[in-house]
């Protein structure tokens, strides 16, 4: 950014005059935000899928059941902890960690708002991107190591699946580069100030004949919809956890607090490609309102209203969609998404160079 | 000590400590595994010598990349043939060459360091590393560039060709 602005971090060290607290105050505030966002995402997931079937869902727990998913968590840490006798241990105890360690890493380089952000890199949308390809081997490790037939396929279906969806992702992602000039997401935050025609949705900022370009944005927004909704192993890419076929998948062996783990990772993951979208096409913690509700503190706001609505989409689609066969699921990719996202990536260069 | 000083141990020991691994590990799949660990020490350091973008692109092509083949292939060979895979033992005779080598290599190393003039930062280390790359990738160096992504677009190519289904000769 071009401003000095004070951050948060310059902020608290200040404050307390010590590097120290700053640093580590910024890199756990994630982590408490993760914990109490994955608390009211179980529960919006039992409540919505409750809604769509048609179901009350938990009611016991506390006023219409709001305090489920803390005795799910519970329940969930007072398990015993089985490892499977034909396992590979040391293996199968560290592979949840490792996928909590991937999705966690994601949030290092998230803006919460223009004045948040743990570690504002220029190579955030990069960085991102690393630390997705890092938990394919997290689940490899983990299907492995049980000893499973399901596990073991479960996680190759899942790497096939994370490989392959990686391309459209990528290219769609590499345009938006292309539209920002920036891999820094506070920058391409910034770029889209202003109303919410700025967003990258509708072309981003631009005079009239944006308009040419905007069915395009609009495209790589939908491409990488369906991307995320593969990288994150929900429906109707949840193939490497199919119940109906393979049982629980990668983490069928799973318990107690490891599966937990899995559980907490995989939902993280899906906050990080919610997070990704807002930013990338919805103008992240920008008010879609000009300077209406604009702000530092606003930017939060905006910021995670904005990222719960597509963990929304992604719990909605899961229980409105029915669940893609293997083959679909691989032509998909490689033979609609990938050129489609090939043509959008050709027509905004084309746009980034004429306007 | 300085944080920077004690994370770049901690990384030094990680990469040394899961390279012993990989080497003197008898499962071949716990020495597929520990090149994680290898691999992201290195990016690490990456990191520490300002290095960014070359991190980033370490783990996004060694390990998403290079790993997941590596430990596919251990994996479905291990499962087809139904034996794990076993490392073999060491001989005398490669103990004895891979000691001397070792030996000689440490040697030249330590004459090396002590008679070598370094070179000292002489200046501040770039904040944006991504766009200079970019801009030099583009114009100084670009027939490398354009070599190396033919290269691979005929690679892809050919891994295309060998994997399609083949017409039924019969």
């Amino acid at each position: 950014m071009e401003h000095q602005i004070l951050t948060f971090y310059d902020w608290v060290a200040k404050l307390s005059s010590s590097e120290l607290v700053a640093l580590i105050l910024i890199v756990t505030l994630p982590l408490v935000f993760l914990i109490v966002y994955a608390l009211v995402a179980i529960l919006g997931e039992l409540k919505i899928s409750a809604f769509i079937q048609e179901r009350l869902g938990p009611m016991r727990t506390g006023p219409w059941g709001i305090i489920q998913p803390v005795a799910e968590v519970v329940k969930l840490l007072q398990k015993e902890d089985i490892t499977p006798d034909a396992a590979n241990k040391p293996l199968f105890n560290m592979a949840p960690f490792l996928m909590f360690t991937a999705a966690y890493a994601g949030f290092a380089v998230i803006p919460f708002s223009s004045h948040f952000v743990p570690a504002g890199i220029n190579l955030g949308l990069f960085y991102i991107f690393a630390m997705g390809s890092l938990a394919v081997i997290g689940l490899v490790m983990g299907g492995w190591a049980s000893n499973n037939k399901y596990s073991l396929l479960g996680a190759l279906r899942s790497v096939a699946q994370i490989v392959s969806y990686e391309i459209p992702a990528a290219i769609v992602i590499l345009s938006i580069v292309v539209l920002a000039s920036s891999m820094n997401l506070q920058v391409i935050n910034a770029n889209q100030g202003g109303w919410f025609w700025n967003w990258y949705v509708f072309g981003g900022p631009g005079s009239i004949w944006k308009l040419l370009v905007i069915p395009f944005t609009f495209g790589m927004f939908l491409l990488y919809l369906i991307a995320s909704l593969a990288e994150t192993n929900r429906t109707p890419f949840d193939i490497p956890e199919g119940e109906s076929e393979i049982v629980a998948g990668y983490h069928t062996e799973y318990s107690g607090m490891k599966f937990a783990m899995f559980f907490f990772a995989e939902y993280a993951n899906m906050f990080v490609v919610a997070a990704l979208l807002s930013i990338l096409f919805f103008g992240g913690w920008n008010s879609p309102f000009g300077d209406f509700m604009n702000g530092p503190i606003w930017g939060v706001f905006w910021f995670i209203s904005k990222s719960f609505f597509f963990v929304f989409v992604q719990i909605w689609l899961r229980w409105t969609l029915p669940r893609l066969r293997v083959d679909q699921l691989m032509g998909v990719s490689w033979k609609v998404m990938t050129p489609v996202a090939f043509l959008c990536f050709f027509a905004v260069g084309l746009w980034a160079m004429l306007k | 000590m300085d944080l920077i000083t004690i994370i770049f141990y901690f990384f030094a020991v990680l990469i040394v400590a899961s390279a012993a691994v990989v080497v003197f590990s008898k499962n071949i799949m716990y020495s597929a595994f520990a090149l994680l660990f290898t691999f992201f020490g290195v990016a690490a350091i990456y990191v520490l010598l300002n290095a960014d973008f070359l991190a980033l692109t370490q783990i996004m092509i060694y390990i998403g990349g290079i790993l997941v083949l590596i430990i596919f292939g251990v994996m479905l060979t291990t499962r087809i043939t139904g034996v794990d895979i076993k490392s073999g033992l060491m001989g005398k005779m490669q103990i004895g060459i891979t000691g001397a080598a070792l030996a000689i290599l440490t040697i030249t190393m330590g004459v090396m360091y002590s008679n070598v003039k370094w070179f000292t930062r002489d200046s501040e280390p770039l904040k944006d590393t991504i766009s200079p790359i970019g801009r030099m990738l583009l114009t100084d160096y670009l027939l490398a560039f354009e070599a190396a992504s033919v290269l691979l677009l005929i690679a892809i190519i050919g891994a295309a060709m060998i994997a399609r289904r083949k017409k039924n000769i019969n």
